[in-house]
């Protein structure tokens, strides 16, 4: 049976019980409600519950134990072959996969029976032939330990399942029975329900920790594969960037991690002011209505996904920068040969960035009590002598935390500079060239037609670690500077 | 108090008030200027959006009377299905130069050019379209019967105004003739632009064929994806944001807790591309770029802001109803499911939909689990093959276009932005009507 | 003491013309009619008190004095108030340069969050009136003194504003209103937050003040008017009911509602 199968048959079996569960609680009432302790519903509940998770939780497990272990043994089974063949093992496992999903799909067809195979009765050729008349497509001629690969990976799976599925359904019955036996009349149904669904909750709430440990841990694990294959030390303290395809490949993040902080901050260049200095005319001196027309509308460069800002920068701003700086332009300069670069990415980040800044801003400022407002206004200030000498002092810290924030947004955007920065990886100082980011790579490196194994894809996941570690640094920084200086004025 | 100062008189102002209040009119300017240009960039924005986008939703079509002759099709004459099928899509070649010629005859146009350059102006898809026609139904082999091709994507591209004579001067795949013989039949109408159903409907195309891509398939991916998000990330972001609020004690752990998910709402969504790449397909061994990897990896992404508004929400319910309805002997968790939930749930549902907004419009991660260089040729039969089978997005397949750096696509790219955009637009109308409709004010 | 005192009041009040001058005073928030047909003259060198139940008006009429209702948008004012000569609602009068001239200090102590120094600094550095370091070292030592309270923080003078008990902070923002040299002091409820020994500190301080400022107190303490002012105003429902010497409007008051208020049967 499928795990599908399984999974289904459980279902069935959460169902039954919870109607049985229901009808027996009520007849050991008499069919009086009033006289049971909790409502029926509940003792059938409880025996969806114990019918159905802990029966679900091991099959998940067994499944995902089961599927390493078995690949784990085939793995070791070959590997001699391998080494002495000099074989791609990625190659020879997927060879291996697709052969026993064959085997399974004759022996379902009929063609082949479980015995046949486990017993090694029929040969080489003979399956060939039978996996043809299947229509299990065959790259060339199997080899004799692949079959014998394949042949262990089905007898250790077909074992291993029926198992499995017996395990689970005496379990899932065991679970049901034993609720059955509880559906009586002084049995508190509902406090045991309450409290399985909020083991259920709790769950949930872990899952954002789990989260965050995969993130750490898939990245580091390859991370590391990467740092045994290419010196750590060259990686971040090396000064070129240059993936090649045969060997000597020069994989350092610095020239990377320049072109990632100059963007970025050209891109604040843009943010920063026209943001901040929205945000105090919004909250200081618009009037109603203009308030009411100007937010929303600068919220929307902030809804708009970052594909169409990749887009704008590609064929419409790039192109039109190059109008003026590029050979043949208006200024008669050639500082431009290209339409991606720093200040093409740049400039629209800080585009998509100005609501950031300015919403953020917004609320800090209004959080500065009116007294203080009171206070200067009393003592014959300007509003923008207020403003400057009062206001923003006192909501720098919240201010500099939407900086950083900012900041760390705009180092871990993709697309816009996918689009609009470029490919060239080096310490270049002109903003009107083309100049490559951490993220770039990231998607460059892993989606190239490079071996998964190879240094040059791997080192992708150095890149995201970095890129993570960074982002959240910058953010728990921004947090700790907002909350430790708060209570300034408070 | 006046020894150190002389009496002013009030109605004089002083010069330094003057020009303090200069910098104060400098300021406000200052604040306007921003605000200004804040608005223009999103002006300049909208009308690139419009202006680039909305010629990709007309295509030029080319109306040819097509004899579909006995002798090139079905030469035995059995009307023989297998016998038809043998015949490929370059044997309908010259089916398609001949109805082009006839048209010509038929209108009195002379030209010079060749069989190549005739067939030309045709899109390549049009062998394919004839022959599934042709298959589809035998018996219309000896008949004449008007078709509509789409013309190919350079010829489209000139009456869109993107090539001109000397831009095509040099091409092998258009010239100057085929632009002239063009303007002829459009003058009488053999060739025109119509609003283009299969740009919206249709599949992608390979590169070779602009004119015939769509972004139909995309959609549906995208559609896919978004309930994979929507099934997963709306219960468990429920189901956590309840268990933080409502019953977890404050200690270690759910501190922990806290601090995760505020630090994953701000995690670069690069970060859950590679995820996404390590885990599901290399670990688990889901299939490549398919809806339901791109649904998991936004899930992950949606969560944080769904549990962050939903919190947010359950906070907003006044204690009050909570006491209310222990007093009435309800157990927290009747109270919790029966009274706080259904309160908080207009706020859970707008948070919601703005979240699965923002996962719509995502690209980043879908671009490392596959999606990009997929062209997304078939619809899904069902829902276990949308789930499953690999596809696009909406967001990569845009992305998908403007990579192929070919103008003609990057028109399509342009359109395909404003299709997303009515989505997003959509959904974020609804969620700011369902927040005016049913928001309380306690 | 107290005969010196009352004598000294005399003295002064027969000085001549009146700081403040105000006729026919009204003012509006949207459509509430929140101050009705006030004239009042309030003399320099003297402390006069505006007091009244909750919500009469008299912190709007004390606003209206700095025109700090102008922050407000939906506030309207008719009528003339004279500083000296000058009709401070006058186009020509920047309200910037008036509230240099007429300093205020708030009811919840609000000194800045900057060091003490700074917060005294302020209102001479906004206003020009110091042209070198040490004239500004100057002016804020002056006040500080002015405002009894340099012994207590001299040495601290960089620390900040908001490190100070209640009583400390309302005299740095007392220092703060005069730094700028005002002619007039506003002062709308001063003690209201404070404790009774900050709020001792404070009105010893408020009658050494009027030697050099004139004084306009805002209170809610009936006791507080009588112990620091020479004139007394009483607001009811908007109006201004009676206006005279403190010491007559405690004892025998002219109007019905003043007595009924002072005996507290009303407010």
């Amino acid at each position: 049976m499928s795990t599908y199968g399984v999974l289904g048959l459980l279902f069935l079996i959460a169902i039954f019980g919870f109607f049985f569960g229901r009808i027996k609680a009520l007849s050991s009432a008499d069919g009086d409600i009033k006289k049971l302790h909790s409502l029926p519903q509940f003792y059938g509940l409880n025996a969806v519950f114990l019918a159905f998770f802990p029966p679900l939780l091991v099959l998940v497990i067994w499944t995902f134990a089961q599927s390493i272990f078995v690949d784990e043994r085939i793995k070791r089974e070959l590997s001699p072959w391998i080494l002495a063949e000099q074989k791609n093992i990625n190659l020879v496992i997927s060879e291996v996969d697709r052969l026993s999903d064959g085997l399974k799909v004759s022996v379902e067809l009929g063609s082949l029976t479980y015995q046949q195979i486990s017993a090694k009765t029929v040969g080489l050729d003979g399956i060939e032939n039978i996996l043809n008349a299947s229509g299990v497509f065959l790259t060339d001629d199997i080899q004799a330990p692949i079959l014998a690969a394949a042949r262990l990976k089905f007898y250790m799976e077909t074992l291993g399942n029926s198992f499995r599925n017996w395990l689970v359904i005496i379990g899932s019955i065991i679970g049901l029975v034993w609720a059955l036996t509880q559906a009586k009349l002084n049995f508190r149904a509902r406090p045991r329900v309450e409290q399985m669904i909020l083991v259920l909750l709790a769950a949930a709430a872990t899952l954002a920790i789990f989260t965050s440990v995969g993130i750490v841990l898939s990245m580091l694990f390859e991370a590391l594969r990467f740092f045994g294959m290419h010196p750590w030390t060259d990686f971040f303290f090396g000064s070129t960037w240059a993936p090649s395809f045969s060997a000597g490949s020069e994989l350092s993040i610095l020239p990377l991690l320049w072109g990632t902080l100059y963007i970025s901050f050209v891109a604040l260049l843009v943010a920063v002011p026209i943001g901040l200095y929205a945000a105090i005319y919004l909250s200081e001196y618009a009037s109603r209505p203009v308030r009411a027309f100007a937010k929303p509308l600068l919220e929307v460069l902030a809804g708009i996904p970052t594909i169409v800002y990749g887009l704008f920068a590609l064929t419409t701003f790039g192109p039109f920068l190059r109008k003026f700086f590029g050979d043949g332009g208006f200024l008669g300069v050639e500082w431009m040969s290209d339409s991606r670069s720093v200040i093409t990415a740049g400039v629209v980040m800080g585009m998509m960035l100005i609501p950031f800044v300015s919403s953020l801003s917004d609320d800090i400022i209004n959080a500065v009590p009116q007294s203080l407002r009171d206070g200067s206004y009393g003592l014959g200030a300007t509003q923008s002598e207020t403003v400057r000498n009062v206001i923003l002092p006192a909501a720098l810290p919240g201010i500099i935390g939407a900086i950083l924030l900012a900041a760390s947004r705009a180092i871990g955007e993709t697309m816009i500079v996918v689009l609009g920065a470029g490919a060239v990886a080096k310490f270049a100082g002109n903003p009107l060239e083309a100049l490559t980011t951490i993220t770039t790579r990231i998607v460059s490196q892993l989606t190239g037609d490079l071996e998964f194994d190879s240094a040059e894809t791997l080192v992708a996941f150095a890149l995201g670690l970095t890129l993570f570690t960074i982002t959240l640094g910058l953010n728990v920084l921004a947090l700790y500077i907002v909350r430790r200086y708060r209570e300034q004025y408070e | 108090m006046t020894d150190t100062t002389p009496t002013n008189s009030l109605f004089k102002t002083s010069d330094r008030t003057k020009s303090r209040n200069a910098a104060e009119k400098r300021f406000r300017i200052y604040g306007i200027i921003a605000i200004s240009i804040g608005l223009f960039m999103l002006l300049v924005l909208a009308s690139t959006i419009v202006l680039r986008g909305t010629s990709a939703f007309q295509q030029t079509f080319i109306t040819l009377d097509v004899e579909l002759l006995e002798s090139k099709l079905d030469k035995k004459g059995n009307r023989n299905i297998d016998d038809i099928k043998k015949v490929s899509t370059f044997g309908y070649n010259p089916i398609l130069v001949n109805a082009v010629r006839g048209s010509l005859e038929k209108n009195g146009i002379e030209t010079s050019l060749k069989k190549k350059e005739l067939s030309g102006i045709i899109s390549k898809s049009a062998p394919s379209q004839l022959r599934e026609y042709v298959l589809a139904d035998v018996s219309s082999i000896g008949q004449t019967i008007e078709f509509r091709f789409l013309a190919n994507g350079w010829i489209d591209g000139y009456l869109k105004g993107r090539y001109t004579r000397e831009s095509v001067a040099n091409s092998k795949f258009a010239s100057a003739e085929q632009f002239d013989l063009i303007d002829e039949l459009v003058k009488i109408g053999v060739v025109e632009k119509k609003f283009n159903l299969d740009f919206i409907l249709g599949a992608d195309a390979s590169d070779q064929r602009p004119e015939a891509s769509g972004i139909g398939v995309a959609v549906v991916g995208s559609f896919y994806m978004m309930l994979v998000v929507l099934l997963l990330s709306l219960p468990l972001g429920v189901a956590a944001s309840v268990y933080l609020e409502e019953f977890a004690k404050k200690n270690l752990f759910t501190d922990l807790i806290e601090i995760t998910i505020s630090n994953l709402a701000a995690v670069p969504s690069i970060v859950f591309g590679i995820l996404g790449l390590a885990v599901f397909i290399n670990y688990v061994n889901l299939p490549q770029s398919t809806p339901l990897v791109g649904g998991l990896v936004l899930t992950l992404m949606t969560l944080p802001t769904i549990i962050i508004s939903t919190r947010a929400s359950l906070k907003s319910v006044p204690p009050s109803i909570r006491d209310a309805a222990l007093g009435i002997g309800a157990s927290k968790m009747q109270m919790v499911f029966h009274h706080v939930l259904p309160l908080a749930a207009p706020g859970i549902f707008t948070g919601t939909i703005i979240g699965m907004a923002q996962a719509l419009g995502e690209s980043a991660p879908l671009l490392l689990i596959g999606m990009i260089g997929y062209i997304a040729t078939n619809m899904p039969a069902n829902i276990s093959e949308g789930l499953l089978a690999p596809n696009s997005a909406m967001p990569a397949q845009i992305y998908e276009w403007a990579k192929r750096a070919d103008p003609a696509f990057v028109e399509r790219a342009w359109g395909g932005i404003i299709i997303l955009l009515i989505f997003l637009l959509t959904m974020n109308t609804l969620a700011v009507v369902l927040r005016r409709k049913f928001e309380r004010r306690w | 003491m107290k005969d010196q005192l009352n004598s000294d009041r005399e003295a002064s009040l027969s000085n001549g013309m009146p700081k403040i001058t105000a006729e026919n005073v009204n003012v509006y928030y949207e459509e509430v009619h929140a101050l009705k047909d006030v004239s009042v003259k309030i003399e320099q060198n003297a402390v006069t008190a505006f007091i009244g139940p909750s919500g009469c008006g008299k912190s709007t009429f004390l606003r209206c004095l700095n025109r700090m209702n102008d922050t407000i948008d939906i506030c309207k004012i008719t009528g003339r108030i004279l500083l000296e000569n000058e009709d401070i609602y006058d186009a020509k009068v920047d309200p910037v340069q008036l509230r240099a001239k007429v300093g205020m200090v708030f009811q919840k102590p609000n000194p800045f969050p900057k060091s003490v120094y700074d917060n005294i600094a302020y209102g001479p550095r906004i206003h020009g009136l110091a042209s070198n370091k040490s004239e500004l070292d100057d002016i804020v030592e002056q006040s500080l003194r002015r405002a009894a309270i340099w012994d207590e923080v001299k040495d601290r003078l960089d620390a900040p504003g908001t490190g100070l008990s209640g009583g400390q902070q309302q005299r740095v923002c007392i220092a703060r209103a005069i730094a700028t040299s005002p002619d007039v002091l506003l002062m709308d409820e001063p003690c209201s937050a404070l404790d009774p020994i900050a709020t001792a500190q404070v009105e010893e301080l408020i009658d050494e003040l009027r030697q050099n400022f004139c004084v306009v107190i805002v209170t809610h303490s009936m006791q507080q008017a009588a112990r620091v002012s020479q004139r007394t105003a009483f607001f009811h429902l908007g109006s201004l009911v009676e206006f005279g010497d403190t010491e007559k409007i405690f004892t025998n008051p002219e109007d019905p509602r003043t007595e009924s208020y002072i005996t507290g049967r009303i407010g």
